[in-house]
């Protein structure tokens, strides 16, 4: 394993020599899936609960649609499957998107995350408190006050714990970004094994990096829960 | 629109795989998932040692990682096995083979028997203890204690985990495809790349994801019903 450590310790960490590799890829790609995801998911939120089937319909159908097929079919099918088509191929600025793995692998990991924290956020808005709806009601606020003040920051609160727990699942995700020719932390311990023949040192290595990293993740996601939800303990 | 272009049985093939995988995966994660549990609950500080470490790495790693891990290096053991029992004596040939399909069981059910242990480790601590002691009163063997009062009691608080388990296993399988099994996955690329029509059979290989999805959750609910008999909810 060390042998392995000496010579790829650069592209695992950081970089190949001219992009962005290894555990900077991962990350990055955790960073702009979750971010895409959340920014994605605070509104189909609110429109999920929306008493009117035109709102909430579309967005049942798209969360249903993709938490309920892999994120590999999702992968593979923005990756090879939408580049296929003739329309995409000739239409110069897609076929100048999807013709980059990075960008569809993005693309996918952003819209599955963003189905899966849609269904979070969702359960948590239905569970507010109706004291604390009536109480807001009775202050005069309007209905966009009251979900900017109240309902929405409530929500996310209560959330995180579970929100936490689709974040890990996330980076466990990323892994298939190898797929997708992505260099990150699992295509750089994959090039090692062609190279060296020794699975169990070089998918360890990954599976150690890997464990770090969760580890990481929950200490912060520990510490934000302390913060936030700090008016729940005793 | 439906034309699968010849593909269909190949498909039809896949699916079975899948489902085969699947189920297969569930019965030996479960297995797994009551040893550890019990493991996890026991009263040898070395068994919930070990409880704890195992679920606690599965947890941590990604099952991709894993799986590449277990399928290329289970491979290199059982050679080295083969090799070391062939060295012992000379008139047998030992062998393991290991087809892709085996080992995706072998590694599904290991990684998702951590997730299964934590499933089962709280049902279990959810059934009331009086309950047990009273069996154990009445003079019912341990195991009979376990077969009569604690799994169908557990199975109640447990089968919300198993059906997100179940889930998350049935998504999973799509992964073993890149380990070299012929799964539905793999059934459709194949379509695709000879058609060129990759969206269309990708899609279709989609769609029987979520046909099994929607099958499984009526599935779950029978057993939510069937298990929920007996239990009064509050009327709210």
């Amino acid at each position: 394993m060390i042998d392995i450590l000496q010579g790829y310790w650069q592209p695992l960490l950081y970089s190949d020599g001219y992009r962005m590799t290894g555990l900077a890829m991962t990350l990055w790609l955790l960073v702009l899936s979750c971010g895409i995801g959340f920014c994605l998911a605070l509104p189909l939120a609110v429109l999920r609960n929306a008493r009117s089937p035109l709102l909430w319909f579309p967005v049942w159908l798209y969360t249903f649609l993709f938490r309920g097929t892999p994120l590999y079919v999702q992968l593979l099918l923005i990756y090879t499957g939408i580049y296929g088509l003739s329309f995409i191929h000739n239409t110069p600025p897609f076929s100048e998107f999807f013709r980059q793995g990075l960008n569809c692998t993005i693309l996918s990991f952003a819209l599955n995350t963003g189905a899966y924290t849609t269904e979070i956020f969702a359960g948590a808005i239905k569970e507010t408190a109706h004291g604390e709806v009536d109480a807001g009601l009775a202050m005069g606020m309007s209905r966009v006050t009251l979900y900017r003040r109240i309902i929405i920051p409530s929500a996310l609160r209560r959330a995180l714990p579970v929100y936490s727990n689709e974040v890990i699942l996330m980076l466990h995700a990323t892994t298939l970004a190898f797929t997708a020719t992505v260099p990150d932390i699992l295509k750089v311990t994959n090039d090692a094994y062609s190279a060296t023949y020794d699975p169990f040192d070089c998918f360890g290595l990954a599976a150690l990096i890997y464990l770090c990293v969760s580890f990481g993740l929950i200490f912060v996601f520990r510490r934000a829960e302390r913060h936030f939800l700090a008016y729940l303990h005793p | 629109m439906f034309d699968l272009a010849g593909y269909g049985q190949q498909i039809f093939n896949g699916t079975v795989t899948t489902i085969e995988l699947s189920v297969l995966s569930l019965v030996v994660s479960f297995v797994i998932g009551l040893l550890g549990a019990s493991a996890k609950l026991a009263r040898h500080r070395a068994l919930r040692g070990i409880g704890t470490v195992y679920t606690t790495i599965i947890r941590g790693v990604p099952d991709l990682v894993l799986m590449l891990l277990i399928f290329y290096s289970l491979q290199i053991w059982l050679n080295e096995l083969s090799d070391w029992l062939d060295s012992l004596q000379n008139s047998i040939d030992f062998e393991f083979p290991l087809d892709p399909f085996t080992s995706g069981v072998i590694t599904l059910g290991f990684i998702y028997g951590a997730y299964f242990t934590e499933t089962f480790r709280g049902a279990f601590l959810a059934v009331p203890k009086g309950q047990l002691e009273a069996a154990r009163a009445y003079g019912m063997s341990p195991m009979l204690v376990f077969r009569r009062i604690l799994f169908p009691q557990m199975m109640r608080y447990a089968l919300p985990g198993i059906g997100n388990n179940w889930q998350v296993i049935l998504k999973a399988t799509a992964l073993v495809s890149l380990i070299g099994l012929s799964d539905v996955v793999k059934a459709a690329q194949a379509a695709g790349e000879a058609t060129f029509r990759t969206f269309f059979f990708i899609s279709v290989a989609g769609a029987v994801y979520l046909v099994l999805t929607i099958i499984s959750n009526g599935v779950l609910m029978l057993l939510e019903r069937k298990y929920a008999v007996g239990v009064r909810k509050a009327a709210l």
